[in-house]
């Protein structure tokens, strides 16, 4: 590659890397929930983890191509580990116990990607269904450790930093996870935005020829399940210390299933669409199940099937006017086209 | 010993009724249809409906189960399905998902969530002793009626003209286009037979499986096993995948009942890992 056009390439990515105003906003906006929101900590904490575990997802999804029907699986298994962590008093610090729930998950993750790399679609699916199963019935099996079917109770969960308590109204739990969310989005924004996650890229928009230019596909690919089964497992352990509570739904399919709604809501590829995705799943899920507790799953089914037959990319393009209006305005933008 | 082995056929020979139409489904488009449970569940609904609501004799409500499935698999195949086999995979799995949950929703609607049973005639019930092995009446039912479905299908595969279409089309739909097969109409009609087949299933097995509204989320994975470790190239892969799941699940359960489910599912992804197309593939079949 010649020098010019490695300028050109590296140009590119630090054009395509800079802060949109539009992402500035929302960050602004979820950080001001803290004041003007704070009799809704509770449910935007939920809204922060799923939005998380979706971000997650989007990670393997969205950027490498691969359809997992079993992500659960990591979730479940972060929560599990941090659940048993607070309860035998291993690490007592909530921290610490999250970044090493994060890397048990990884370790998991690693370990399983191999299963992911052969195969078609389908197989795929079958294989990390079947991974979230399998995890789940050695839970159940396992009773005596982590509870079994009645889920694990009587977790004790220190003060964050051993200073800040968790109290009831959330708002301990609201700017931990806020910040967790945070923290890990800015480590992924600028992994995608890195030559590897360009190639990340090649390899879901062609596996052939991205190896025929020199990426070592499966290697990617491991590199970034594994990844995004931390960023999973972070979710989940961040669900355990909130809730001080942890059960085997957490691997439930229905889990998986709802958390690819999430993300297709907001839209694959962009890292936002998982956070948007959660606040409106949320919100609707809030709304439905006062509505209808039992049924809410019909509306959800109904939206799934609206979705794929009016087409993904429709669904996502109604923001485009906005985004190219805002376009107009950054400054920036104008000076990078004269 | 020997009456594991002949309950383990029985629910294996079921697992294949009710998912020999996918089989042919996902081997014909390629389409992956998490959904067609929601067909067995019609089934058996509708077999519930008729016996003891409407008074109909157990044996008669079964043809009519398949007949309604079909129906309803015909419906959806030309209505709904038809727009979603040329998109990728992640939409089909998200369209037949959303499918799985408007049924359970529906269903728990109409019916309630609690699991239903269907009176069975007297001379149905119990079991007696063949050279000291217990053989239930009811799953002597469903292996002969299996069995024969299964030699039938295997029959209008290989000798009819229909089947000699529909091998051609899963063997390489573009030249069997080219060839003035109207494939669209294989396969609506392979869909259709299958959601019967499906619905046939799902009545025979109320009374092995259980129904509930969440029976197309709880074998929606069994389904699956038998087609991905079966492969998809002909009904015999799937037939003995049926088989080997069937036995080895009643036989896990009996023996080592705390492990559950455990052990299909490592089985399952072993194989998996083994041969990615299924234990029964033509290797290089495009």
């Amino acid at each position: 590659m010649s020098a010019h056009s490695t300028k050109t390439v590296s140009h590119h990515l630090a054009t395509r890397a800079r802060w949109h105003p539009l992402e500035i906003l929302f960050w602004l906006g979820a950080f001001s929930t803290i004041w003007l929101l704070p009799g809704k900590h509770l449910i935007l904490t939920e809204i922060v983890i799923l939005g998380l575990f979706a971000l997650s997802l989007d990670l393997i999804l969205g950027y490498a191509g691969i359809i997992s029907l079993g992500h659960a699986a990591f979730f479940g298994f972060g929560a599990y580990v941090a659940g048993l962590l607070g309860k035998y008093e291993i690490i007592g610090e909530p921290f610490l116990a999250l970044i090493v729930s994060g890397l048990a998950a990884s370790a998991l993750g690693f370990v399983s990607s191999f299963l992911v790399l052969r195969g078609s679609d389908l197989t795929r699916l079958m294989v990390t269904l079947g991974v979230a199963l399998v995890l789940r019935e050695l839970a159940n099996r396992y009773s005596d450790i982590t509870g079994g079917a009645d889920g694990l109770q009587g977790i004790v969960i220190n003060p964050l930093f051993g200073q800040f308590r968790f109290d009831m109204f959330g708002h301990t739990s609201f700017y931990y996870s806020l910040g967790v969310l945070f923290v890990l989005f800015l480590l992924a924004r600028r992994i995608v935005n890195s030559p590897f996650g360009l190639s990340l890229r090649a390899v879901k928009g062609n596996p052939l020829r991205a190896s025929a230019i020199g990426i070592s596909v499966n290697r990617r690919l491991v590199a970034v399940y594994t990844l995004a089964a931390g960023y999973a497992g972070i979710a989940g352990a961040l669900l355990t210390q909130t809730q001080a509570f942890a059960s085997l739904a957490y691997f439930d399919f229905d889990r998986s299933a709802d958390l690819l709604l999430v993300l297709i809501i907001g839209g694959t590829g962009y890292l936002y669409g998982g956070l948007i995705g959660a606040v409106i799943f949320k919100v609707m899920q809030d709304y439905l199940s006062t509505l209808t507790p039992q049924y809410w799953p019909f509306w959800i089914g109904l939206l799934l099937v609206v979705i794929v037959l009016v087409g993904r990319e429709r669904m996502t393009n109604w923001t485009a006017p906005i985004r190219s209006f805002i376009d107009r305005l950054d400054w920036r933008m104008r000076a990078a086209r004269e | 010993m020997l009456t594991i082995l002949f309950d383990g056929i029985a629910y294996g020979m079921l697992l294949f009724v009710l998912a020999c139409g996918l089989a042919v489904t996902l081997g014909l488009m390629n389409f992956v249809n998490l959904a067609h449970g929601a067909f067995a569940m019609a089934g058996g609904y509708v077999t519930v409906v008729l016996v003891n609501n409407l008074g109909v004799p157990f044996f008669a409500s079964l043809p009519l189960a398949f007949i309604v499935s079909a129906l309803i698999g015909f419906v959806f195949e030309r209505s709904l399905y038809v727009h979603v086999y040329r998109k990728p995979h992640l939409d089909q799995v998200l369209f037949t998902i959303g499918l799985v949950f408007m049924a359970v929703a529906a269903v728990d609607y109409v019916m309630g969530s609690s699991q239903v049973y269907v009176r069975l005639p007297d001379y149905l019930q119990g079991r007696f002793e063949v050279f000291g092995v217990g053989v239930g009446r009811y799953r002597l039912l469903i292996i002969v009626i299996c069995g024969l479905l299964t030699l039938a299908l295997q029959l209008i595969l290989s000798r009819t003209r229909f089947g000699a279409r529909l091998r051609a089309a899963v063997d390489d739909e573009r030249v069997a286009r080219g060839l003035g097969i109207n494939v669209n109409r294989v396969f609506a009609l392979t869909f259709a037979v299958g959601s019967g087949l499906a619905g046939l299933g799902g009545a025979l097995g109320i009374e092995m499986l259980g129904l509930d509204p969440a029976f197309p989320l709880k074998f929606m994975i069994y389904f699956l096993i038998v087609v991905t470790v079966g492969g998809t190239s002909s009904i015999t892969g799937p037939f003995i995948a049926s088989l080997l799941l069937g036995i080895g699940d009643v036989a896990g359960k009996y023996y080592v009942p705390k492990l559950g489910a455990f052990v299909i599912y490592t089985i399952m992804i072993v194989v998996l890992i083994w041969r990615p197309h299924g234990l029964f593939a033509r290797t290089a079949a495009r």
